[in-house]
């Protein structure tokens, strides 16, 4: 009797956990904007991008497409990203990296508490940007919500990519998270580069609280707090420098992770986290600074 | 000389001081809010141990609330299980929250920084699901209560606890015991950080590669340093465990470690004075945060406004205001002439 | 003393590096188009009063540039002003390209046409650059960094170049390479140029006027003829 592996289920499998990842990649990304331009971990990326989320639903509330609020929200919490960079990270500029890990810590409790207090915590939910119709491709189901799901994230982050290669304020504002000094000596104004990450990266975390929410049936002010730890995880394993790395990342973090639910008996959904970080952490040991990311020379 | 006698007066004022206030503090608190600068006290044990980690060698752990697991778990598997007498268990949770200190802290040699906090983070997040698995020794998700399961071993149980003579309520007896481990552990960090331990621990946070070229053994210096604050991590879990006499996995979440970092920070890394500080702070805050306002996800709102606030006003922590209180004081009465 | 106000006009000006100070009232002047020299053992300020006046470290006194004050201003407004400042070590961006490089130049300026222009120009004077136009900067070679540096700085179109040690580390032919470059650009299109050099003999040969500072203060300036055959003056802070 032939042992008959089932392709198919390893390939929808893969896709369900490609669409996971996808929703991660988006944060993932925002978390390295912030990480490569102000050099900490914001812990308040996935409650901004909650807040986000809450601000689509109103939207969508009071009768916007699911689309319409989308770029709409895109827009506002670019802005509210800069506010928060003026208000409570320019002041903390020059300190100790752990006092703004702890700024953004604060940030993580002021969010949500806002968050819960002008949403109150019963749960709603926000219209399916894609049909959950399933679509057959060679005999293999996938549902269009997931291709979607996977197709915003990489448009999202392609057009990111596009704005730092090909524009001068792109290329501004890479110089300024490289070499700030430099770039002052060529006028840029470094401080509002920073800014601007700041908005950017909560433009991508709006958009994967967005595709995070229809995903369920519904969502609260706890959305993102899962989130926010994938896309840590797999940000730190792509390498939290890069981009690209935060992408492939989190795609290979959340194929994994569901492969692991699939094949795997043991590991039943508490531990699969844990399970999933040990992974990453064994990677690391491998390579230090994650699969893309750059291991910064240290001058003596 | 004379500035030299100066400076020891000085120091015997502060100690007076500091050791007047212990004694004398549950007497002008009701018994019940000695139960809660009972649990200050095992917050700045903790926060002392996490500031000889990061304060001093600049390692960041997100993970000592889940060392503070390991030891409230030793305690009550001990008291429970084992029976034990409660208090009779804390140098033991101590050990084991070393222990298991020491083993993260051998990754810590390839790893740094950020890396070694996803470590820790890690470990942090997997606390709870772990503690669930491991049922037969730790309860499950029921955790172990120690008054039910073994309340013999629970002192004060009778809601007064004798101890060479002197006799107090349970709730005066705990803070006594919390604080003066606190004040011994504090004094302890004092002497380190003061010797030689103390200068490589710095050396090795300033900069690892001149730490490594004068011959400072970076593998060991950060892997004790781990170990160290897991120790006190440990007791401070151990007392914790004592004074709410029940563990379960519910005890030490990820916040629990968010908690002991923010108090580390906001008293000012790298100065143990400010650790009182901010072991009020973690105490205090989340309490006063409902005052303001019971309404849904207000006292989230003004903890967090408190903590933001306090780094934008004080980024160096309370320690790094009262170093710029004292540099008059300390230029005047060391300056050489 | 009526004297027409110059390009560049430092006067008293001092700065320090935290506790430490550095400059303890330096006075200069650039005029328009000149080519002035800063010389002086190591140690002496002379990198320090380059930053003083590209607004990187904290300083006090007055500092003018063309008629305003640029003594509070920070480094981006100095640079929007019209002065370029090449760094000690160059402070090319080594991730990004050498046309990204350039580009970043001419970041404050609103002309297109200029900018295309100015690039071709520049990339005429230091057409190896030219040919690794889409190479990361940090695979240059010194010499080359040091052109890419100095070709960053002119897509400013300054009116100031300000060039800090542009011969550390890098070979004599390279380093004459570089002067006559600099040297034409000051006499063909009137860049006033400020140099600060530990290489005497080459700053005192490309520079009209210089000033020699020790320990944080001018200790000797005139025209840099006069330096040159001033034996006294060689020996004793020149070191040749």
């Amino acid at each position: 009797m032939p042992l008959a592996f089932d392709w198919t289920q390893l390939v929808q499998q893969t896709v369900i956990g490609l669409a996971s990842g996808g929703v991660w990649a988006s944060l993932a990304v925002a978390l390295v904007l912030i990480y490569r331009s102000t050099g900490v971990v914001n812990f308040a990326q996935g409650e901004m991008a909650m807040f986000s989320t809450f601000i689509a639903w109103s939207l969508v509330h009071q009768g916007l497409s699911y689309w319409a609020a989308f770029f709409l929200t895109l827009a506002v919490s670019f802005v509210g990203g800069v506010a928060v960079e003026r208000a409570v990270i320019r002041p903390v500029e020059r300190a100790p990296e752990l006092t703004v890990v702890i700024v953004t810590l604060g940030l993580f409790f002021v969010v949500n508490g806002a968050a819960r207090w002008i949403w109150t915590p019963e749960t709603r939910s926000l219209p399916n940007a894609f049909s959950t119709r399933p679509i057959d491709v060679g005999g293999v189901a996938f549902s269009i919500q997931d291709l979607g799901t996977i197709g915003v994230s990489l448009a999202a982050v392609a057009l990111l990519w596009l704005f730092f290669r090909f524009t001068k304020l792109g290329l501004a504002s890479r110089a300024s998270a490289l070499n700030p000094e430099a770039s002052r000596l060529v006028g840029v104004r470094v401080s509002w580069m920073l800014a601007l990450g700041w908005g950017l990266a909560a433009a991508m975390g709006a958009v994967s609280g967005m595709l995070a929410a229809p995903a369920l049936a519904s969502f609260d002010q706890n959305l993102m707090q899962p989130v926010l730890l994938y896309a840590f995880a797999g940000a730190v394993l792509g390498g939290i420098d890069s981009p690209l790395g935060a992408v492939v990342g989190t795609m290979l973090l959340g194929v994994l992770i569901n492969l692991l639910g699939t094949y795997v008996d043991w590991i039943g959904s508490e531990l699969r986290l844990p399970v999933a970080l040990a992974v990453i952490l064994g990677v690391l040991l491998v390579r230090p600074a994650g699969l893309f990311g750059h291991v910064a020379e240290q001058r003596v | 000389m004379r500035r030299r006698s100066l400076g020891i007066v000085a120091w015997l004022v502060v100690v007076g001081a500091v050791l007047a206030a212990y004694a004398l503090a549950p007497r002008l608190v009701s018994d019940f809010h000695s139960r809660n600068l009972a649990e200050a006290g095992i917050f700045f044990i903790a926060i002392v141990g996490l500031n000889l980690l990061t304060g001093y060698t600049g390692q960041i752990s997100l993970g000592h609330g889940a060392l503070m697991a390991v030891g409230g778990y030793t305690t009550a598997a001990l008291v429970v299980h084992e029976h034990w007498r409660d208090v009779w268990t804390i140098p033991l949770a101590g050990v084991a929250a070393g222990i298991v200190g020491f083993v993260i802290g051998l990754p810590a040699l390839r790893l740094s920084g950020l890396y070694l906090a996803l470590a820790t983070f890690a470990f942090a997040v997997a606390m709870p699901s772990l503690l669930k698995k491991f049922s037969g020794l730790t309860g499950g998700s029921e955790g172990l209560r120690l008054l039910e399961q073994a309340p013999l071993q629970v002192t004060g149980l009778s809601g007064t606890v004798t101890v060479l003579g002197h006799t107090t309520t349970q709730n005066h007896f705990l803070y006594y015991l919390a604080w003066g481990i606190g004040l011994l552990g504090f004094g302890l960090a004092w002497l380190l950080v003061r010797g030689q331990a103390g200068r490589t621990l710095r050396a090795v946070r300033d900069s690892e590669v001149a730490a490594a070229s004068v011959g400072i053994d970076l593998a060991w210096t950060k892997t004790l340093a781990f170990a160290l604050s897991g120790v006190y991590a440990g007791v401070a879990g151990a007392l914790l465990a004592i004074q709410n006499e029940i563990v379960n996995p519910l005890s030490f979440t990820f916040l629990l470690s968010i908690l002991i970092l923010v108090g580390a920070v906001v008293g000012g890394l790298g100065s143990l004075p400010g650790m009182v500080v901010g072991a009020f702070f973690v105490e205090y805050l989340p309490d006063l945060s409902t005052r303001v306002s019971n309404a849904q996800g207000v006292p989230d709102f003004v903890y967090g406004a408190a903590i933001i606030a306090s780094m934008l006003l004080l980024p160096n922590g309370a320690g790094g205001l009262l170093r710029r209180l004292a540099r008059p004081l300390t230029t005047r009465l060391y300056l050489r002439p | 003393m009526a004297e027409s106000s110059a390009l560049l006009e430092l006067e008293d000006v001092s700065a320090r590096y935290g506790p430490v100070t550095a400059l303890h009232g330096v006075s200069l002047r650039v005029g328009e188009g000149e080519f002035v020299a800063v010389l002086g053992a190591n140690g002496a300020g002379k990198t320090t009063t380059l930053r003083a006046i590209s607004g990187t470290v904290r300083r006090g006194g007055r500092i003018a540039f063309a008629g305003n004050s640029i003594a509070h201003r920070p480094p981006e407004a100095v640079a929007r002003a019209g002065v370029a400042h090449v760094p000690e070590g160059r402070g090319t961006l080594t991730e990004l390209t050498v046309r990204e490089n350039l580009r970043l130049g001419a970041y404050v300026r609103r002309d297109r046409g200029g900018v295309v222009e100015d690039e071709r120009r520049v990339l005429s004077y230091f057409p190896r650059l030219g040919e690794r136009g889409s190479q990361r900067a940090g695979t240059l070679s010194g010499g080359e960094q040091q052109m890419l540096a100095l070709a960053r700085a002119l897509m400013l179109r300054p009116r100031l170049l300000l060039l800090d040690e542009p011969s550390l580390g890098l070979a004599p032919l390279v380093v004459a390479e570089i002067f006559r470059i600099v040297r034409d650009l000051n006499e063909r299109e009137g860049l006033a140029v400020l140099v600060v050099e530990q290489n005497a003999a080459l700053a005192l040969e490309a520079s009209s006027r210089a000033y020699v500072l020790e320990v944080g203060r001018v200790a000797v300036e005139g025209s840099s003829s006069d330096l040159r055959r001033d034996e006294a003056v060689r020996r004793s802070y020149l070191g040749y």
